[in-house]
């Protein structure tokens, strides 16, 4: 073991060799999220902008936005992080069968999103708020259909974490890709709770 | 995946079974220095491309439209094969404003996301880095890998727009709403392979950040790491954290284009004679502003590690330490924060608000800054040096007044009233062309010479070396610095034939000259190539360090073996360590035991 | 080869604006100081190449003095850009991009840019502009006028030649149809993007008669390079001339015989 590495981890109490101390798989995933921020930021950026300078900007009366259902669909979302720091932490005790009720929640929480969202679209789309009706619409589908795509790529990192959690892949001393996994869900229910207000509430 | 550390004599947290098939070490690799090749040789390929596709302007540019004694039964050798090679795509083997218009975007799409920077920052930047931070491989193997053939396919995404309707995108490489979104098929293509191209660079960019900040030897503290790998961590921040800008407004032209949304359309726009369907309501400089948000940076990314490679190889063939390193680091760093609030220089005369363009001359010229001191360190690192003029070293030394002219080409252009007159007109051209030719893609020439023998085993020939290196820059100078003369008369961009308009015949000359240079820079391209390809097999054969350097990647076998080092190097002093005194050689290794 | 009309100008074409003269002083400004610089510093480039050639025996220098010198030249850089802000381009920009004259003693035209040619539209004698709208438009009423409208019955409108006084300002009221263009004069020294959607504007005075040529600065398509004008600068009466026999033209009344537009008038 790389004796600069191991001093390096020693003085942060790490398990890891590497010169941060922090290993590389929650290193990356935080460099991944700043560029998922910069990319959801970008757009919201110019989201914002346009509402706030364009008069072309019609938005849809309150009512069809539908705000109590969206509103049920970000607790759901925060509750599944809620679920997800929960199944951490029963790794970190080393109970499977209570991470794999979490995590399986994690997923629950995920998939209700999935399946309220696909209604809200559905509903929309009847009301002619569409992606092309104006620039409201444009903008309504575009942020939470990548949204959507990344809650999807989430659900299933997540039962990817399942199956190889149900195989015995972690551990209390080996749980770096759970903590990664948990990482980018946050991030995910973060950028939900931006677009909620942005979209629904204002 | 564990965790990769270093074992003695061991490879990056995997083991193999037995030898791997040709497919599996050569093609499927996941070994940074393989992978770094195939950057190599592709953009390589892409940059050839792009060169032919620009030498095809420059024909046309030379002589633009029919004399008046034109016969077009009769045209001549050049022009009789284009015409019969091209088709309808020449009138009477002159080019017609459309493909001119294709091949002026994909020239500078291809150039600088499928060429430039995949040569400096994929290729040398892959093959390098762990090398000179003492680590086995990158952080993530398998994710490289994936970098590469993500990048390949994006490239070939992008190169079969020709075969979509109408041709390649012909929007420029800048693809400006509403134009990009009104333009034929091909410009959706261009979207959906940036998209692609986009992602290979993310990816890449999470590697070498996490491989520079985690796994650097013992001993190599940031402070001890050659300037070549911070240029690295700094351009790697900046694809990271200014690519996704871009990627979200490709996808929202994208969705222009195919979905019927109006992010870029404004309200009753016309298309031809009827109003384009759409709602409307959106901003054309929505594009504007997203697209250079990252594209400035991408110019940094351009420039940053080829500054690097010209360190390495002046302080090796200087044999003294680099003059002011913790200035040339310092200012590196400056150059990534700074490259995100100077995007709108590019648009002064966008309709943007016109009090914005103060805020953003002042940084502009602020930036310009930390360049100067990044230049005048390498200069300063001439003085009371033992210069060794090998042909790395010519490029490397070259490099020094071509960016000198690029970076001071570019005060009048950042300065709003003086780009009043220069702004879209051929002094741009100019201006970043010195930077990009005579400039990074010089230096990295002189990177493939300076690495060629820790790749290959071989040295490349010197003489074709010195051949090739003065059939580069001569002409560049001659293609590139009328076109500041061309650009200070008011000639605009863009235009496929200038002798349209009057206000352009008197600098007209001057594009048949250039035609000359670049016939000429072709041509010196062919010592390079054979150079390349005949030294892999003749080449002198090198040991572990041909040119007497201190850095790590002379301290393992050429080319080294899986893994790298035979065992984990130690690090015990910094990176530059030449003519110390006492010291019975004139460099003292970064590894070598006190 | 080189044809005869071609030539090797090394730099800028004859100034008309009035705020021409200021920004050719500024760049030749520029540049004597990009020049010397460059100079300097290669002259010194050279004397290292020469001086440090390698030799046999002799080694490099270890130590090197003067480690805070570089600053030296990143200092003054810095300080002349700030004062190149300061002194002028703070005070330029304002005047020729932020500001306009005063509307009453400027000539006012309105530009509509499209895919491929500048149309004009001038208000005519009575000074107000007519209506336009967008379902109006067609081949022959390329900025979609109001012929209802009463104020539009004296607008001119032509295509690609712009017609203006000397010694006064004109102020351009600029959109596009379609895409963006860039309105741009070389030997005005200013250009101005003309974009879907939005009013952009540039006004110039012009200190000399003369026929100047518009192009494109903007890449707008395939029509791009096509995308010409003229600017002629007339003398007062000479403009005046010009507007009443364009205005007689288009109502169709007798003056338009009696007064025999010139060549460069013509549109």
């Amino acid at each position: 073991m790389s004796t600069a590495a191991a001093t390096a981890a020693a003085a942060h109490g790490s398990q890891f060799d590497t010169n941060t101390g922090i290993s590389h798989a929650k290193l990356g995933t935080w460099a991944f999220l700043a560029s998922e921020i910069m990319l959801f930021g970008g757009l919201i950026s110019a989201y914002v902008i346009l509402r706030s300078g364009s008069s072309h900007m019609a938005i849809p009366p309150r009512a069809l936005m539908g705000v109590p259902l969206a509103t049920f669909n970000t607790f759901a979302l925060i509750t599944s992080s809620v679920t997800m720091v929960l199944a951490l932490a029963a790794i970190k005790e080393n109970d499977i069968p209570k991470f794999a009720r979490y995590i399986g929640a994690t997923i629950g929480g995920g998939c209700i999103f999935l399946v309220v969202k696909a209604y809200e679209y559905h509903h929309k789309w009847e009301e002619g708020i569409t992606i092309s009706s104006n620039l409201f619409g444009s903008f309504y589908y575009t942020l939470t259909g990548l949204h959507v795509l990344h809650v999807t790529g989430g659900i299933l990192l997540m039962l990817f974490i399942l199956i190889t959690g149900l195989r015995g892949a972690y551990s209390p001393e080996n749980h770096e890709r759970v903590e990664a996994a948990g990482l980018y869900w946050h991030f995910v229910d973060l950028v939900w709770v931006i677009l909620f207000p942005i979209l629904y509430l204002l | 995946m564990k965790d990769s550390h270093a074992h003695p004599g061991h490879g990056a947290g995997h083991d193999h079974g037995g030898p791997q098939s040709f497919w599996r070490k050569y093609v499927f690799s996941v070994d940074h220095k393989v992978i770094g090749i195939q950057y190599m040789i592709t953009s390589f390929l892409f940059l050839l491309i792009g060169f032919g596709m620009i030498s095809l302007m420059r024909y046309q540019l030379a002589w633009p439209s029919p004399p008046d004694d034109f016969d077009p039964e009769k045209l001549g050798m050049i022009r009789g094969t284009l015409a019969w090679l091209l088709g309808d795509r020449m009138e009477y083997g002159f080019m017609k404003p459309d493909f001119y218009n294709q091949l002026g975007a994909m020239h500078g799409t291809i150039m600088i996301f499928l060429g430039v920077v995949p040569l400096g920052v994929a290729a040398f930047g892959n093959f390098v880095v762990p090398l000179q931070i003492g680590a086995p491989d990158m952080a993530f193997p398998r994710l490289n890998m994936m970098s590469y053939w993500i990048y390949l396919v994006g490239g070939i995404v992008m190169l079969s727009s020709y075969f979509a309707p109408d041709g390649f995108p012909q929007s420029g490489w800048t693809s400006y709403a509403p134009l990009s979104v009104v333009a034929p098929p091909g410009q959706t293509i261009w979207c959906i392979a940036m998209i692609i191209i986009i992602t290979s660079s993310l990816f890449g960019a999470i590697n070498f950040i996490v491989t520079m900040l985690n796994m650097r030897c013992q001993g190599m503290s940031l402070g001890r790491m050659p300037v070549f790998c911070w240029a690295q961590l700094v351009t790697a921040v900046l694809l990271l954290v200014a690519f996704p800008v871009l990627e979200g407004g490709a996808l929202l032209q994208l969705l222009d284009r195919v979905a019927g949304t109006s992010f870029y359309i404004p309200k009753d726009m016309m298309y031809g004679s009827t109003v384009f369907p759409a709602a409307g309501g959106g901003s054309p400089i929505l594009w504007q502003h997203l697209f250079w948000f990252l594209a400035h940076p991408e110019v940094y990314v351009l420039l940053l590690p080829a500054m690097g490679v010209v360190s390495e190889i002046i302080a090796t063939n200087t044999r003294k330490p680099l003059f002011g390193y913790k200035e040339i680091v310092g200012s590196m760093i400056l150059i990534g924060v700074l490259s995100f609030v100077v995007w709108a220089h590019h648009m002064f005369l966008s309709g943007m608000r016109t009090s914005l363009a103060n805020l953003f001359v002042t940084t502009t010229l602020t930036i310009s800054v930390p360049s100067v001191a990044i230049l005048t360190c390498l200069l300063l690192s001439l003085r009371g040096g033992a210069i060794r003029f090998n042909t790395p070293m010519l490029f490397a030394l070259s490099f020094l007044p071509m960016f000198g002219i690029g970076g001071l080409t570019g005060l009048p252009l950042g300065f709003a009233p003086t780009d009043l007159h220069l702004h879209d007109t051929y002094y741009v051209i100019g201006h970043f062309h010195y930077v990009v030719a005579p400039g990074s893609l010089a230096a990295l020439m002189g990177a493939t010479y300076y690495w060629y023998p820790k790749m290959f085993g071989r040295r490349m020939n010197d003489t074709l070396g010195k051949i090739h290196f003065w059939m580069t820059i001569v002409p560049m100078n001659f293609i590139f610095f009328p076109m500041l003369f061309q650009g200070m008369h008011g000639m605009q961009r863009r235009l496929a034939d200038p002798t349209l308009q009057w206000h352009n015949l008197p600098v007209q000359g001057w594009s048949v000259i250039m035609l000359f240079a670049v016939v000429t820079l072709a041509i010196g391209q062919i010592p390079f190539l054979f150079n390349f390809f005949w030294s892999l097999r003749n080449g002198e054969v090198v040991e572990e360090n041909p040119w007497n350097s201190t850095t790590l990647e002379w301290a393992c076998p050429s080319p080294p073996p899986h893994g790298n080092f035979l065992k984990e190097p130690v690090v015990f002093r910094g990176p530059y360590e030449y003519s110390v005194p006492g010291h019975k050689t004139d460099y003292l290794p970064q590894d070598e035991a006190a | 080869m080189i044809r005869e009309n071609w030539g090797f100008d090394l730099w800028l074409p004859e100034p008309v604006s009035s705020y021409a003269g200021e920004i050719d002083w500024l760049m030749n400004l520029l540049h004597v100081v990009m020049v010397g610089i460059f100079v300097v510093w290669s002259i010194y480039f050279v004397y290292c190449l020469v001086a440090y050639r390698a030799r046999d025996g002799q080694r490099g220098v270890y130590h090197q003095s003067g480690e805070k010198a570089s600053f030296i030249p990143d200092g003054l850089i810095l300080a002349f850009e700030m004062w190149l802000i300061l002194a002028f381009g703070i005070p330029i920009w304002a005047a020729v991009k932020q500001g306009t004259p005063p509307p009453e003693d400027s000539l006012q035209v309105n530009l509509v840019a499209q895919q491929f040619a500048w149309n004009f539209q001038y208000p005519g004698p009575d000074g107000k502009f007519g209506r336009r709208d967008i379902s109006l438009v067609s081949a022959s009423n390329p900025i979609g006028l109001d012929d209802k409208d009463p104020d539009g019955k004296d607008d001119i409108v032509t295509i690609n030649n712009l017609n203006v006084p000397v010694g006064k300002p004109t102020i351009l009221n600029m959109t596009s149809k379609d895409v963006i263009h860039d309105f741009q004069v070389v030997n005005l020294r200013n250009k101005q993007d003309v974009v879907p959607g939005m009013h952009t504007r540039l006004w110039f005075t012009p200190e000399k008669t003369g026929k100047f040529e518009i192009g494109c600065a903007q890449l707008c398509g395939l029509g791009h390079t096509q995308m010409v004008g003229n600017v002629f600068v007339q003398t007062a009466e000479e403009f005046a001339d010009w507007q009443k026999a364009q205005v007689a033209e288009k109502t169709g009344t007798a003056d338009a015989r009696d007064v025999a537009p010139t060549a460069e008038g013509r549109s």
